[in-house]
């Protein structure tokens, strides 16, 4: 168990609860991620200030945070470039079929006991532990 | 509209410290999350835990409520049925997730310092976003055509 920090992963979760519940209470929406992108890139774009609004602040909150502690996750450098691209392609598109993902089926669908939201979770967490095990230990990348 | 901008911004910020604080930020710790086979890193079950432990106790109080403060009504998915884009789409989100460590929120905060993973990862994303949103507004489409031909004769 290397590099557990159970405090400071707790305290994160309990943050990211609370915005979620925040912005359902104040504004009626739901905090996940990939709706509020998708819905700045696809043919039938609404609600882009909303958006654009709850996007830079994310963004300036995570900034603040690095600045705060002087620490920034460091890019790795063996990746595969092509590997990357691909796994955005396939989040990008899996979220937008299913609706959803770590914080819209994960956080909020959970928060209010949503099947489908259930039924998501527990196939993306299988999923990427299976594909973890696969691309780490099979072939070998990084 | 202004107030509704802010408090969305500031619920943003909110969350995305929460995603920066919890470790969620780091690709590399989300994968030794992921990869139970490894020195398995269990620190993410925290974050889900809290965040899950607040929004469950919470959400139902607000949704007890008419309204939210600043708008007219709730924004929420009435759909109930498991159905097979619900599935697919939650692996094939699990595939990449599992290759890279990143999932949309993170994904999206690598702009908070860019690298060369973001110019990676996060345009792909959003043409994976893209790509599914037009399919489904061209198929919608013929369905609509095909289904005005149908319902013609009435």
């Amino acid at each position: 168990m290397e590099g557990f920090t159970p405090a400071s992963a707790l305290a994160g979760g309990l943050l990211i609860g609370s915005a979620a519940v925040l912005l359902l209470w104040l504004t009626g929406r739901i905090a996940g991620i990939s709706s509020i992108v998708g819905g700045l890139v696809g043919p039938s774009r609404r609600d882009g200030p909303w958006r654009l609004a709850f996007l830079i602040g994310l963004v300036a909150g995570v900034a603040a945070w690095q600045a705060w502690t002087q620490q920034i996750p460091a890019a790795r450098p063996a990746f595969p470039a092509w590997l990357l691209i691909v796994a955005g392609l396939l989040v990008g598109f899996g979220t937008s079929l299913g609706s959803g993902c770590t914080s819209g089926h994960g956080v909020c669908g959970l928060g209010r006991f949503s099947v489908r939201s259930l039924a998501a979770t527990a196939t993306f967490l299988v999923v990427g532990i299976a594909t973890t095990f696969v691309v780490r230990h099979v072939f070998g990348v990084f | 509209m202004k107030r509704l901008l802010l408090a969305t911004g500031f619920s943003g910020a909110l969350f995305g410290l929460g995603l920066a604080v919890s470790g969620m930020t780091d690709a590399s710790k989300v994968l030794a999350f992921l990869d139970i086979s490894g020195h398995w890193d269990p620190s993410l079950l925290f974050v889900l835990g809290g965040a899950v432990a607040v929004t469950a106790g919470a959400t139902r109080l607000v949704l007890r409520r008419p309204a939210p403060l600043l708008d007219e009504a709730f924004h929420i998915s009435s759909l109930r049925t498991i159905d097979p884009p619900l599935i697919f789409g939650a692996a094939i989100f699990g595939i990449g997730w599992g290759i890279s460590g990143y999932c949309p929120g993170p994904g999206v905060a690598l702009l908070a310092s860019p690298s060369w993973e973001t110019w990676a990862f996060l345009p792909a994303m959003l043409v994976g976003m893209a790509a599914h949103r037009v399919g489904r507004t061209l198929l919608s489409r013929e369905r609509d055509n095909s289904g005005g031909a149908q319902r013609s004769p009435a």
